[in-house]
């Protein structure tokens, strides 16, 4: 793992300098506070029982969908299109590290731009009638689930570009790893329908893979270790097979 | 083959894509110091052979060592003692020319203390200093192409191997490059692949013409010459007929042939190029018998050597000859099974 730090600064301060970068954190910014200030005015038309932030982490998979494809999309297919993956592997750099430095640099990225939302809680919070309860333990829970979910994501989306050339491509499957992880992960046992008499171990499996139920874990201040076991072990494989799959195409071990 | 002697081994080399032999049967030995220009028309194969040696591609079946390590079981061993710049040279267009440079050399384990130094003496090197700020993507395609091989030279690596270095470069910088890989013979085992010939010629102790995925001519570009160029070319400046000068040649040698009889100049004077089959001396002679002739004044003689590109062309165009020839006589085979089988003629 040598040359890891050195990939990992190559792979960050070419997200630095690069302005795409900032364009698309504008955007994310921008529709993440039209969601909130729309939940906002909902609250003010009509009071509920939850705090406005737990609603505003249960439309987490929103970003997610159009955010994870666009940021890892680039990562290895476009160095496979410009040729650069065969100078980068003719060096005595192995795979494992450049897909973790990819990884990583994605997730700090990722993890930035969730953070920059931290702002709309804290405006909120300031604004608010000053006898209302400040509970900061769904917040914190809440982006403890972002940060743990994230890992798996931006690995699906590292796994989708690693199994192509095309950036097009990548981001299509990568697009639909994520959407069906959270989708079909969801709703499992509502989609399991050609069995008459759902065995038992759909139920079970169901419970596991429940996406929206997780994050409503989260968000309520439950920290489920079984939702952590399966991201980190998910990302892991998907990780591992990006790693084979550049061994396998671009020869380096 | 000694391993001490060879940085760079090849022994029975073979890639297949499918059904198609990119390689086919590659072998050759690359002395420490020597600089081996790789031809061949687009598709031969030489860029496939390049990245095998990199360990970019593994090879279907064969040996390929780079000082002594086979490439297929020490990947990384190989990769600390190579420079390697692929065709088209691809770069991150983002990134400056210093900054490209100094990862590099960080990726490439270069000692902390000489890196900086190393980086600013490639630059120096390849001419690279007043672009050394500026973004690779707005560079012209000259200056990138030299970043290209500064990369390649930077680690003080055992063997440089450049895909094409010096395609899309003005004559300057052609010489240039030309200079800078001359000056890396009896440090560095280099292998050049490129179109253009002189190039080849005049850097290259050893030249490999490649065809089809087989090494179709191997040697200095003047035994490259006597083996596919049989016949020896002159060119004369005479004063006088083509009938006199065809009588007084005739001594010379029987199957002589006057190729070329260009107009007379303003003083009578023609150019004439004459090709007598064999390689052979015959300048003395053709002294003697021009002039023998009162009829004929020449105003000079020169031999003139056959360029690299005929080597090329002839080389290919036999091999050419072979292949199809193979051909010929396979699918005979597979058309009567009991047919004797017809042996390829030899050109």
């Amino acid at each position: 793992m040598r040359h890891f730090t050195t990939l990992l600064r190559n792979e960050l301060w070419r997200l630095f300098i690069n302005p795409s970068t900032y364009i698309a954190a504008f955007l994310f910014l921008l529709i993440m506070g039209f969601l909130f200030q729309l939940i906002l005015l909902d609250y003010a038309g009509d009071p509920k029982e939850d705090n406005p932030s737990i609603t505003f982490f249960n439309l987490f998979f929103v970003p997610v969908f159009f955010m994870v494809p666009l940021l890892t999309m680039r990562s290895i297919a476009e160095e496979r299109a410009a040729g650069t993956i065969e100078t980068l592997m003719t060096t005595p750099v192995t795979a494992t590290e450049v897909i973790l430095s990819k990884f990583c640099a994605g997730y700090i990225y990722y993890g930035v731009l969730w953070a920059f939302t931290a702002s709309f809680h804290i405006l909120f919070y300031s604004f608010v009638q000053e006898d209302s309860l400040f509970d900061p333990y769904p917040i914190i829970g809440g982006y403890a689930y972002i940060a743990v979910s994230g890992t798996l994501f931006l690995s699906l989306g590292i796994f989708a570009s690693s199994l192509t050339r095309s950036q097009l491509v990548a981001g299509i499957v990568s697009f639909s790893l994520v959407f069906g992880f959270i989708v079909v992960g969801s709703f499992l046992d509502e989609l399991a329908l050609p069995w008459a008499n759902q065995p038992q171990w759909i139920e079970l499996l169901a419970n596991h893979t429940d996406v929206l139920q997780h994050m409503r874990d989260f968000s309520s201040g439950v920290i489920d270790t079984r939702a952590i076991v399966l991201y980190s072990s998910c990302s892991m494989a998907f990780l591992f097979l990006s790693i084979l799959i550049l061994e396998y195409r671009e020869g380096a071990c | 083959m000694e391993p001490t002697e060879h940085t760079i081994e090849v022994e029975n080399l073979y890639k297949r894509y499918g059904k198609l032999e990119a390689v086919a049967g590659i072998s050759f030995g690359v002395k420490k110091g020597q600089i081996v220009g790789f031809l061949g028309p687009n598709g031969a194969g030489k860029s496939t052979t390049m990245r095998i040696l990199t360990g970019y591609t593994q090879a279907s079946s064969g040996i390929a060592r780079i000082c002594g390590f086979p490439v297929a079981c020490h990947p990384h061993e190989i990769k600390r003692r190579i420079g390697y710049m692929p065709e088209n040279n691809p770069l991150p267009l983002e990134l400056r020319v210093r900054e490209y440079l100094k990862c590099r050399a960080r990726l490439k384990e270069l000692p902390l203390r000489h890196r900086g130094k190393r980086v600013d003496e490639v630059m120096e090197r390849c001419d690279l200093t007043r672009a050394r700020d500026r973004i690779i993507g707005k560079l012209s395609k000259g200056f990138r192409q030299r970043v290209g091989i500064a990369d390649a030279i930077l680690a003080h690596p055992e063997v440089i191997i450049m895909d094409e270095p010096t395609i899309g470069l003005d004559p300057h910088q052609v010489i240039m490059i030309r200079d800078l890989i001359a000056s890396l013979k009896g440090k560095m085992s280099v292998i050049i692949s490129s179109h253009i010939l002189p190039e080849i010629e005049m850097t290259c102790d050893q030249v490999m013409i490649i065809n089809g995925g087989k090494i179709v001519g191997q040697g200095t570009p003047n035994e490259l010459r006597e083996t596919f160029i049989d016949s020896t070319i002159y060119e004369l400046e005479i004063n006088g007929d083509l009938a006199d000068l065809r009588e007084s040649l005739r001594r010379v040698a029987a199957n002589l042939e006057v190729a070329q009889f260009a107009e007379a100049d303003e003083r009578g004077f023609s150019k004439v190029t004459i090709r007598i089959p064999g390689n052979h001396d015959y300048g003395e002679m053709l002294f003697s018998c021009l002039s023998d002739n009162p009829l004929i004044r020449a105003r000079s003689l020169r031999k003139r050597e056959a360029p690299l590109e005929d080597v090329f062309l002839a080389a290919t165009r036999r091999s050419w000859e072979t292949l199809d020839t193979e051909l010929a006589s396979n699918s005979d085979d597979a058309d009567s099974e009991n047919a004797p089988k017809e042996v390829p003629a030899e050109s």
